[in-house]
């Protein structure tokens, strides 16, 4: 009991050490490195298109459902077997295919998904492609101009996504 | 590009970058723990705390210093969580309370960063920076110390001295962790991992929470922590933005338990020693990548819980990667795997994460397995059985099995408890055998200090709280203490030499042998409590 009485004691002094280290000068220096220009825009998440969030209106895209309460993130964490959660998805299909006047077989899987973060920026292109029409419509663009728009904002190296952020920021700029 | 091409291509990488900084971080994580010479801000912090570095301790005093520096970290820990309306950029999230602020204290001490809270809504900037991220750091360097005092344990006779304790806890930080940390922080910021002291950001009119997250973010996976500065973990673009961010921190989280292999070969005179252990990891490794990536793939609902970004070749790899070290961060939401994927996630863990494990306890864990395999070996042959020159007598075997059995124990009480209790139906997310699964998922994860979860399970609740607490404790102590007393009683061995009856332990036949101890430990240990949750999940 002595030797570990003692140990703490010169486990608590390294501790205070270290935490003004590690827990203060590491964290600050880091954040005074990331106001350099280049970085900053970046550390700061100015004008984000890392995220995305559901806008009011049917001239925009729609993003993926998310399970989060802002300003929190999170996901659903259902399980494939949930029978609830399934009747939900059955649902989330049903209204994307009477919105977009589509065959429900055509809503893909990442459409009626919650994402992990409830944040997720992207959408598939195939599910890009199932909002063109009505964003044509709603947003008084010409179908060719949106699919121009979807094609800009289309990207990746392993997997092909559309940034639904960006682009519903180029349909604001292009009304 | 197709998916499978997609997933051995970002595999390949991962491997390839891996293979380059295998020898350069391994050797020279060898030269930290033997090297002489102290740096000035070393020196600076014995004298300040008035130890003496030059000054060897027993295996008692070492494991001494390891527990009351846990226990200090604890008790501060706990203090800051519960006095957080006074700290600056707090944000009014108020004081913590008393359930969560001990579970969530142990839980970064113990290196397992389980989180029962949601960091947006419960912890402002100044107790994740002066708490959290400096136990992220000396978490990890409380691993790495006790790995090299078992590896000296093999490669010292006729002493019973395992080093400083001191030493190797600030030379772990300073040389190792800290730089590669610093450099990290920033290539993550290029990337665009986030950094900032405001409370959010304004995003299309609505405010999402951002953070200090890339000075966390990056030792979070480089000490194989896994706590999230923000509640989705490395699913949250600010703290993991794209495919490449991804693959840096699957590299982090891979590289030091990896390398650790090289620094044990050298250290133990004989690198072959090392190659065999990583081969071992790395077969347990591919194969349950394979199994994730294609239960995954042909899963229900293969997005649900997943990032579009990350896709599910990118998903699987994460996973794998980081139940088979002590991790526990997500790019993906686990609860929402299929039954086969999300229990190969959970039996990651329950091999007693060594597949390579955490930072330092992925190797003293592979190397206590080591040496039940030549223990049941030895009793095959009838033969004393010996590893590394060192004799396994009734003391090594015994500080060996309580190591082994100490993670099965606590985990299996403490579920068994919680799936009769009456309170815990309502802490569900999933009914049927998923919900046994959440509960399972979660004693493995803290009894092995993961961390990860099948997130929809409730914890908040005064059972949960103190019982995952206690599961962390003793998951992390236990074994600690087992693997110093096995390597003050190694030290004090002398060498036996090498004969024609010893059993070599570089080629296929031990790798062999270690693996099959691997698995028929973890396989006799828990398959009743599987074959309910997991397994009967995925046969429905």
């Amino acid at each position: 009991m002595n030797n570990f009485l003692k140990q703490s004691w010169a486990g608590l002094r390294i501790l205070l050490a270290l935490t003004v280290l590690l827990g203060v000068l590491y964290p600050l220096s880091v954040w005074g490195v990331s106001r350099i220009p280049g970085l900053h825009a970046n550390a700061e998440a100015v004008d984000t298109t890392l995220v995305a969030v559901a806008r009011e209106g049917d001239q925009y895209f729609v993003p993926r459902p998310s399970a989060a309460t802002l300003p929190a993130s999170g996901g659903s964490n259902k399980g494939e077997l949930n029978e609830d959660y399934t009747s939900v998805v059955a649902e989330r299909r049903t209204e994307i295919a009477r919105r977009e006047g589509v065959p429900e077989s055509q809503v893909p899987q990442d459409a009626v998904t919650a994402s992990a973060s409830g944040l997720d920026p992207h959408i598939s292109p195939d599910y890009a492609a199932l909002q063109v029409p009505r964003v044509a419509r709603a947003s008084g663009l010409p179908v060719e101009e949106v699919r121009e728009l979807v094609a800009a904002h289309t990207g990746g190296t392993f997997t092909t996504t559309v940034n639904v952020t960006a682009l519903n920021r180029a349909i604001d700029s292009a009304r | 590009m197709s998916p499978l091409v997609a997933g051995l291509l970002q595999t390949g990488i991962l491997v390839t970058a891996l293979a380059v900084v295998y020898r350069p971080l391994g050797d020279y994580m060898a030269r930290v723990f033997t090297a002489e010479h102290h740096l000035r801000v070393e020196r600076a912090i014995y004298r300040f705390a008035r130890v003496n570095p030059d000054a060897e301790q027993k295996w008692s005093t070492y494991a001494y210093g390891v527990l009351g520096f846990s226990f200090v970290g604890i008790v501060f820990l706990y203090v800051i969580q519960r006095a957080q309306s006074l700290l600056p950029f707090g944000f009014d999230r108020g004081n913590v309370g008393p359930g969560m602020a001990f579970n969530t204290a142990i839980s970064f001490v113990a290196n397992t960063n389980w989180q029962s809270y949601v960091p947006e809504a419960v912890l402002g900037h100044t107790v994740q920076m002066i708490g959290l991220t400096v136990q992220n750091f000396v978490s990890a360097a409380v691993g790495l110390a006790v790995a090299v005092a078992l590896v000296r344990g093999f490669v010292r006779h006729q002493t019973d001295r395992l080093g400083n304790f001191w030493v190797d806890l600030v030379r772990g930080t300073f040389r190792i962790l800290l730089p590669i940390a610093f450099i990290g922080a920033i290539v993550l910021i290029a990337f665009g991992v986030t950094m900032s002291l405001q409370s959010g950001v304004d995003v299309d009119g609505q405010v999402v929470a951002n953070a200090p997250v890339a000075s966390q973010e990056v030792v979070k996976e480089l000490g194989t922590n896994g706590g999230g500065v923000l509640n989705a973990n490395s699913a949250h673009p600010f703290e993991n933005p794209n495919e490449w961010t991804n693959l840096i921190e699957i590299f982090l989280i891979l590289v030091i338990p990896v390398a650790l292999t090289r620094t044990f070969g050298r250290l133990v005179g004989d690198r072959k020693q090392g190659y065999v252990l990583l081969s071992v990891m790395a077969v347990i490794w591919t194969a349950m990548l394979a199994i994730i990536w294609a239960a995954e793939a042909n899963g229900v609902r293969p997005l649900e819980g997943k990032e579009l970004r990350f896709g599910i070749p990118g998903s699987a790899l994460f996973a794998n990667a980081t139940t088979g070290t002590s991790t526990g961060a997500v790019n993906s939401l686990h609860d929402s795997y299929t039954g086969l994927g999300g229990g190969a996630a959970l039996l990651n863990m329950l091999f007693g994460e060594m597949t390579p494990g955490g930072v330092g306890t992925g190797l003293y864990s592979i190397l206590v397995m080591a040496i039940i395999a030549m223990f049941l070996a030895g009793l095959m042959v009838g033969r004393t059985p010996e590893y590394l020159g060192k004799k396994l007598g009734r003391r090594e075997v015994t500080a060996a099995a309580v190591s082994i059995l100490a993670m099965p124990t606590v985990l299996l009480i403490g579920a068994g408890i919680a799936a009769v209790l009456p309170s815990t139906q309502a802490a569900l997310n999933n009914p049927g055998e998923h919900g046994l699964s959440e509960i399972l998922y979660a004693y493995a994860s803290a009894s092995n200090n993961n961390g990860s979860a099948f997130g929809g399970i409730t914890v908040t609740s005064d059972w949960f709280q103190s019982s995952l607490g206690l599961c962390m404790l003793f998951g992390r102590f236990v074994p600690i203490v087992a693997v110093l007393a096995l390597a003050g009683s190694l030290a004090a061995q002398k060498k036996v030499p090498v004969t024609a009856g010893t059993l070599p332990t570089t080629g296929p036949l031990f790798a062999t042998l270690l693996t099959g101890s691997i698995v028929l430990v973890a396989a006799l240990t828990f398959v009743p409590a599987l074959a309910l949750g997991p397994i009967a999940e995925a046969l429905l």
